[in-house]
């Protein structure tokens, strides 16, 4: 009943691929949520497939003829073109072209004549099921919170066109096979192309279900294989479009002098030296500061550096300094009497405690971190003059989110609302946030000016107004056997709230458990039986955001670097001391195999002249990671250096594997950053820093020579746009502390923080 | 000091025409007079080259050059580097997938092109020297460096 390829019908692009039999047999569980029937060709309609796959820009991206909407992802023509939608937001991770792959590869299209078009905002039918059903691009979570159902879109596409190509023929649907864009009977030597059976396709009222082939065996033809991304070839000429580049007719300027704090509204506004400016159009109080309207970017810019404000005393933050924030966050960590939210409970980790034959402590702090995207905030918004609807031109993470703070703001229903997503220049967490402030300002600056605003954030404004990976103080205490083996663990986390401030709405469903403050205190691959982690996140005022690699970054980093300092005090090999700490799971054979894999790849145990080596490992939502740096420090400075770095990640299926590797490497320089240079200080409750000068993301000259390994598995495919950031200051540390014997337990590793580690670790060595 | 002037420059070959206050940074004159949108705005105090063309054959931030010293000038930003993504750096972008976000490349492609122009066989070391003026936030350093050591080399 299968039929076998003939010589010669293979595809280029699908080499060694044989053409798949049409053996996936509907199963009687429709999935109505995906496919509800409206008999005949418009198929999904019933669900709100919207215009634009029924006429608009999916019919216009084919040459001629007809199309028919099999499901809302896929639109096929009659000329072969496939129009596949994309539903997350493309911020460089590549996701813009990695989800059409997986739904190409189990329909079996012909990828050269697929067209990938950015889904519109419609939670229902492009949310991801990773977050309740939100269009909501975070978490490294795109491919593997997606691929079950894309999976299952391109399978119901491909029995759907098998299917009317055996009525068409006459014969039934198991002597059918698929090549690349073709229907074929074997038997008969006949085939049809997906474009000819899309011309007389019927579609069915009920969607069919099917039974797609687990991971661990399935044949993939384009998942795994490296193919160029749709969105590079606009970046290299300066066609890409990002929401800053958007002009629409009759637009002016606008620029926002925003609160030093959240809650310290204008108290006071002297604006006559900004009037005063050629080209300003009109000045706008807002709640949250003071907005200026203008012909020109360059004019709304000066008119806002003239104003003088005062702000008004109520905020939280009036007060707060870095400093405080230390000695609050510390001492809450430190008592015991003081009970956090439990995020992690396994077993009685107080009892073991007890238990132990010795107990170890660890302390471990991170200062405020900035995202830094290098395209400063800025949207384009044009209400319309009854003030009933708009339109958006907007870089952000969350469409969902972005259609109703816009509704809000305007008061007027979502469906008034019409949205434009546009590539994002970097995100990194700064633009999902529940408010979306940064589009709500476009919102209100055209809402005052009866027309359209481009409302752009100065890089000082995106600083100072920066929504910051929190302040942190952790603590760690752990219980050792008589055999030095780990067996309670103890991790307590002081820092600011994240989630009560960036996502009021998530945050009331977790009873407090702050997620993105919390995530990566977990080690679900240590076998260490009995632990509780809890979070003592502190209301004060400041501005907060996931922000690249969220907790884990710094969460990891004292898992790590702790990790580490057990192993030493046991004068214990830090790569053997994981590997012996590691539990027998297969999720710890895998983790097993990325240490042992970076350890020979940095040829671990060779000693280098003045260079240290420090590994790091992690497990971040399922990814696997290890990481190894080599670093040289210069004693009178306090520098560090970083020479090399090698790590090694397993994603399981690699959905596009040179792309893991790219995300890799700029999770990476990301790490390196965060590791060395990167501060945002706070002094009475506002930003210290203002731009590059003043805070120093990495350049060319700073990066390591770095070298990845892919390791492929037959796994769900997890994330991979930040994984590799929390290994690098571990690893740094870990390397600073084999090289001189001092210990670094806080990020950024500052040259001065170096040069007192050193003296102290000089001190207890004399 | 407030009154706009005019000031004749020539971009990309062709000679325009820009009325605007005399301290206006050629940056915002390009991308919202002339709608040249690839030269991209990232930190307004030549930090970071986002902003990076080139002035008579110089590579320059957009940014620090008020249009009131440009009279007479000659420009070149990212769309006329080549009509059709041609040039051997923009044919090794996309053969080493280079951008991310994509947002600092154009300034990346530029300040690439004028070191070629000076080097045609730059050294890793030449190229990181040169190309540290650059930040880019997705940190693609390392395949921009391949990048350059390939257009060097295929021309």
């Amino acid at each position: 009943m299968e039929t076998k390829a003939k010589g010669g019908s293979r595809k280029a692009e699908g080499s060694g691929h044989d053409p798949r039999v049409a053996s996936h047999a509907p199963m009687n569980h429709g999935r109505r949520q995906f496919m509800v029937g409206a008999a005949g060709l418009t198929f999904g309609v019933a669900l709100g497939v919207p215009d634009v796959l029924k006429t608009g820009d999916g019919a216009a991206l084919a040459q001629t003829g007809k199309s028919v909407v099999i499901n809302p992802y896929v639109t096929l023509h009659t000329d072969g073109t496939v129009i596949i939608m994309s539903p997350a937001a493309e911020m460089g991770q590549g996701s813009l072209t990695s989800l059409p792959r997986i739904v190409a590869d189990e329909m079996d299209a012909d990828w050269a004549k697929v067209k990938i078009v950015p889904a519109y905002p419609a939670g229902k039918l492009y949310g991801n099921p990773l977050f309740g059903g939100e269009q909501y691009t975070a978490g490294s979570a795109t491919v593997t919170g997606y691929f079950n159902s894309l999976r299952q879109f391109g399978a119901q596409v491909r029995y759907v066109l098998v299917e009317n190509a055996a009525r068409h023929w006459g014969v039934p649907v198991a002597e059918l096979s698929t090549q690349p864009g073709v229907v074929l009977h074997q038997k008969t030597g006949r085939r049809l192309t997906y474009g000819e059976i899309a011309a007389f396709a019927t579609i069915p009222a009920e969607a069919p279900q099917i039974a797609v082939e687990p991971v661990s065996t399935a044949q993939f033809r384009l998942i795994g294989k490296d193919i160029g991304r749709i969105d590079v070839p606009g970046k290299v000429n300066g066609t890409a479009q990002y929401s800053i580049d958007v002009q629409v007719p009759g637009m002016i300027y606008g620029a926002i002098l925003r609160e030093p704090m959240e809650g310290a509204a204008p108290e006071h506004i002297e604006d006559s030296a900004a009037r005063a400016f050629e080209g300003v159009i009109g000045i706008v109080p807002l709640k949250y500061g003071v907005g200026v309207l203008a012909e020109t970017p360059w004019a709304a810019f000066k008119a806002k550096n003239a104003l003088k404000v005062t702000w008004s005393r109520k905020a939280k933050g009036w007060g707060f300094s870095t400093g405080k924030g230390y000695e609050q966050f510390a001492a809450a960590a430190k008592d015991l009497a003081l009970k956090g939210i439990a995020w992690e409970i396994k077993g009685d980790a107080a009892a073991a405690m007890g238990r132990a034959a010795t107990v170890v402590e660890g302390e471990y702090r991170a200062d405020y971190a900035y995202h830094a995207q290098m395209e400063p905030l800025n949207a384009v918004a044009a209400v319309s003059p009854a003030g009933d609807a708009v339109e958006v031109w907007v870089g952000t993470q969350s469409q969902t989110i972005t259609v109703v703070a816009v509704a809000g703001a305007l008061g007027i229903p979502e469906s008034r609302v019409k949205f434009n997503g546009m590539l994002l220049g970097g995100g990194f967490g700064r633009r999902g946030n529940r408010d979306v402030e940064f589009i709500v300002d476009a919102v209100l600056m055209s809402k005052s000016a009866g027309r359209p605003v481009k409302v752009l954030w100065t890089r000082e404004d995106d600083v100072h107004n920066g929504r910051f990976r929190p302040l942190y103080v952790n603590r760690i205490r752990a219980g050792l056997d008589a055999s030095g083996r780990v067996i309670a663990w103890h991790h307590r986390v002081a820092c600011d709230e994240v989630l009560a401030f960036m996502d009021p709405v998530r945050y009331k469903m977790t009873k407090g458990r702050d997620n993105i403050a919390m995530r990566g205190t977990e080690l679900p691959t240590y076998a260490i039986p009995e632990r509780l982690t809890e979070g003592l996140q502190q209301a004060t005022g400041m501005r907060t955001n996931p922000l690249r690699a969220i907790g884990v970054g710094q969460n990891s980093f004292a898992n790590e670097v702790f990790i580490d300092e057990l192993a030493a005090k046991q004068g214990v090999d830090p790569v053997a001391f994981r590997l012996r700490q590691l539990d027998t799971t297969p999720l710890a054979q895998r983790a097993r195999h990325v240490i042992e894999e970076v350890a020979k790849m940095a040829d671990w145990t060779r000693r280098r002249e003045g260079r240290g080596l420090g590994i790091a490992y992690l497990d971040y939502s399922g990814t696997q990671l290890a990481g190894v740096a080599e670093v040289s420090v210069d004693r009178q400075s306090g520098a560090i250096k970083v020479h090399n770095f090698w790590c090694t990640i397993d994603v399981g299926v690699p959905v596009h594997p040179d792309n893991v590797v790219a995300q890799t490497e700029s999770s990476i320089v990301y790490g390196l950053g965060l590791a060395l240079t990167e501060r945002i200080t706070i002094a009475d409750g506002a930003v210290q820093q203002s731009n590059f000068y003043n805070y120093q993301v990495p350049r060319m000259r700073d990066v390591p020579e770095i070298h990845i390994k892919l390791i492929p598995t037959r796994n769900h495919p997890t994330g991979a746009g930040q994984m590799a950031t929390p290994l690098v200051a571990s690893a740094i540390s870990n390397a600073v502390f084999q090289l001189t014997g001092a210990r670094l337990r806080q990020q950024p590793m500052l040259p001065e923080r170096v040069k007192l580690a050193l003296a102290d670790a000089q001190t207890r060595v004399t | 000091m407030s009154e706009k002037i005019t000031t004749t420059l020539t971009v990309n070959g062709r000679r325009h025409s820009v009325t605007a206050l005399p301290d206006t940074p050629l940056l915002w004159v390009l991308r919202e007079d002339l709608k040249l949108t690839g030269t991209k705005y990232g930190c307004g105090v030549g930090q970071c080259g986002a902003c990076t063309v080139h002035i008579d054959g110089k590579p320059n931030y957009a940014c620090l050059n008020a249009i009131k010293d440009l009279e007479g000038r000659s420009i070149t930003t990212i769309e006329g580097l080549s009509r059709d993504s041609s040039h051997p750096l923009q044919k090794a972008w996309i053969a080493e997938q280079v951008p991310q976000c994509g947002y600092c490349q154009s300034g990346q492609i530029m300040r690439a092109a004028a070191l070629l122009k000076e080097n045609s066989r730059p050294t890793r070391q030449e190229i990181v020297d040169y190309m540290s003026s650059n930040i880019c936030r997705c940190g693609t350093y390392v395949r921009i460096a391949r990048a350059i050591e390939r257009a060097a080399k295929e021309g």
